[in-house]
């Protein structure tokens, strides 16, 4: 079989060779980022009183961090944006309305200018309070390019001390904005209600949640952290889906999010020609506590009603998303100017929420649409009517064997009738 | 004609023998990608960031519980993909039960033929291994089927039981996809247009100059070499042997008719 993917290299290689002059560079295509989307990364570290504490491989959580900004700033790669941003470190009193408006950008989203950047972390020192939902509002406005993958990098070690406000839903109220941002948290010596809420963040972004306990931890994850952003990603394409078919976007191949509240219902409408093949796929996101049974439904349906196809998927426990795929592929036709067929796309999901929780901003829904060209053909169950094994060959051994002795005493007979006569 | 009858049934033998051993020289399993010094080492976050591995490689990556971690493989027509993951707990924890996930191009979830596909963790316990053996792909299926298919394939590893207090721990993880050739069994007639890789049709969009060029794709996997065409199977092989033994075969028969010479109600010197 080795052979035989060699030879369709080969033909390949030749083909690629004979069109060579209109083939464009594929690592143009699928290589390194082009430069016009920068990915950016904002680290929010907090800067609260108990910082000070000392119990971090013996030193303070402060220094813990300093070290560890140090270590990242010099390993962050060209091609990052990256800002800082402080939370609790000006305001030192006992105010809770001004020191929960405390806080500031220390380093602005940007191309890295390292010792400037390490000149003003060695500035800092532990002060005031811990403002996590305020920082994280305005962590979201210093992003300046729209089109690049965000991260914001939260490290704290406590929780917030600025209810009512719940970081976790300004959280969600940010990644609604559909601006294409996530946010990791580290919790510097954890607690239980401190885990409970940064995870809580990181899960209504799609972001991670980790604790530390070591310097070195605190190192190596920011910086995992931040070469995670460098890698180039698709951005997706913000749309809303409608009520119903008639008015719902027509959308062409591509990925797009939107947000989908429970029990919704979204359209979508795409253009297949005939001849081509419509791929979709669907995942609904749980940003939030959600009941443990699950599902999500995906059709597509005809202009006049009649589902064509449908994906569906459901579940039950601790879940990021739940996802389901479908593909059409329209039949060719002989008439030249056949018109393309309208699908509905319809989306439906199944998650339910105890009453105490949130229903808007909707739930984050990605939805990648692939019209390709020619639809798969098949005729027969078997590959091309051929067949295997040893009851074929004894088959056909029989068959053979027979024949030949059929043919045999036929032609045996015929002599016979012919010396007679 | 007795030479003829002996080396007919020789050569009979002989195809007998050779038949099985040619069609079922198919490869072995892809263990050609062992070499381990490129292999990633992180994981991405969601089917979007999902980190490319190939077959035969060994991928780490170091996350916290909790995390949902995501690679990406290819698998073609014929192949019977086994996902092995292993997770490496920290020193003190409570019970957790991990899982892995593998979902196809279209993002539906594949189900595992054999293999412990969720697994809890004793409490302190140093790892815990998972394994899930998907169905063979095929090179072709219903649209309402949810048949494996050539493409794009995704793995989920997660911890789907944790205690509060577990939550954020730092683990290491290890995945690794091998895949059994099966062969002309599972071949089946027709193929797929393009395999099912998320965004191709972004991305041969760009080929084309049609649109400018994006700077990532969600999917750029590729075998080593090559999507299978899903013409060839074994079954040429089956089918060609089984011809020409019919026609020995039928050699044979004529030949038995015909005796050892002279017919025998003809006398000698007629």
């Amino acid at each position: 079989m080795i052979t035989r993917k060699r030879r369709v290299a080969g033909v390949c290689a030749l083909l690629a060779a004979l069109t060579a002059g209109i083939a464009f560079p594929v690592a143009a295509v699928a290589g390194e980022p082009t430069g016009q989307a920068t990915p950016q990364v904002d680290l929010v570290l907090d800067v609260s009183g108990s910082m000070r504490t000392a119990d971090i491989d013996g030193g303070t959580r402060m220094a813990a961090a300093k070290q560890a900004f140090n270590e990242v700033l010099d390993a962050t790669p060209e091609e990052v944006q990256l800002g800082i941003r402080t939370l609790g470190a000006n305001y030192p009193g006992d105010n809770q309305k001004t020191g929960c408006k405390d806080t500031a950008q220390l380093y602005p989203v940007s191309t890295l200018d390292r010792t400037e950047a390490k000149t003003q972390v060695a500035t800092l020192s532990p002060t005031g309070w811990t403002p996590i939902g305020p920082a994280l509002l305005k962590a979201a406005d210093d992003f300046t390019d729209g089109a690049s993958s965000k991260r914001i990098v939260l490290i704290s070690d406590g929780e917030d001390t600025c209810a009512p406000l719940d970081p976790c839903e300004v959280a969600r109220e940010i990644a609604a904005k559909g601006i294409g941002l996530t946010i990791d948290t580290l919790g510097l010596v954890p607690n239980t209600k401190m885990r409970q809420q940064l995870s809580c963040i990181a899960e209504a972004t799609g972001g991670t949640y980790t604790s530390v306990e070591h310097a070195d931890e605190l190192t190596d994850k920011v910086n995992q952290l931040v070469d995670r952003a460098a890698d180039p990603v698709v951005t997706p394409v913000a749309t809303e889906g409608a009520g119903s078919c008639a008015t719902a976007p027509t959308l062409k191949s591509g990925l797009y999010t939107d947000r989908e509240e429970f029990a919704q219902q979204r359209w979508y409408r795409v253009d297949v020609d005939p001849g081509q093949e419509l791929r979709a796929s669907v995942s609904v996101g749980a940003d939030r506590a959600v009941n443990p049974s699950y599902g999500v439904l995906l059709r597509a349906v005809t202009a006049h009603g009649r589902e064509i196809v449908r994906g569906e998927a459901g579940g039950n426990g601790r879940t990021d998303v739940i996802a389901t795929g479908l593909r059409y592929p329209k039949a060719d036709t002989d008439d030249e100017d056949a018109a393309a067929e309208t699908v509905c796309l319809q989306v439906t999901n199944s998650f339910s929420a105890a009453s105490g929780v949130k229903t808007t901003p909707g739930l984050p829904l990605e939805l990648t649409v692939d019209v390709v060209d020619g639809p798969s053909k098949a005729s027969d169950v078997a590959s091309f009517g051929l067949g295997r094994g040893w009851w074929l060959l004894g088959a056909l051994i029989l068959t053979g064997f027979v024949a030949g002795l059929l043919w045999g005493w036929l032609s045996r007979w015929r002599l016979a009738v012919w010396r007679t006569n | 004609m007795r030479i003829t009858r002996a080396l007919s049934a020789s050569l009979l033998m002989l195809g007998l023998a050779v038949a099985p051993a040619a069609a079922d020289s198919s490869p072995t399993p892809t263990d050609s990608a062992s070499a381990d010094s490129d292999a990633p080492t992180q994981a991405g976050t969601s089917f979007r960031t999902a980190t490319e591995i190939e077959q035969g490689q060994t991928a780490t990556a170091s996350g916290s519980a909790g995390d949902y971690l995501y690679w990406s493989f290819p698998a073609d027509a014929g192949q019977r993909p086994t996902v092995e993951a292993t997770v490496k707990l920290p020193g003190t924890h409570a019970a957790q039960t991990w899982q892995i996930d593998v979902y196809d191009g279209l993002r539906r979830r594949q189900s595992c033929q054999y293999g412990a596909q969720t697994r809890t963790a004793a409490a302190d316990s140093s790892s815990v291994e998972l394994a899930c053996t998907l169905r063979t792909v095929r090179a072709w299926s219903e649209t309402w089927a949810n048949d494996p298919l050539p493409g794009t394939y995704y793995v989920r590893l997660t911890a789907v039981g944790l205690t509060t207090a577990d939550l954020g721990l730092p683990v290491s993880t290890e995945v690794r996809v091998d895949s059994k050739d099966i062969g002309g069994s599972a071949a089946v007639d027709g193929s797929l247009a393009e395999p099912l890789v998320p965004g191709i049709a972004v991305k041969s969009e760009a080929q084309d100059g049609v649109s400018e060029d994006s700077s990532a794709v969600l999917s750029a996997i590729e075998p080593e070499d090559g999507w299978s065409s899903g013409w060839w199977s074994d079954r040429w092989v089956w089918t060609a042997i089984g011809g020409a033994l019919a026609a020995l075969a039928g050699v044979g028969g004529y030949a038995l008719t015909r005796g050892s010479g002279r017919p025998s109600r003809v006398p000698p010197g007629a």
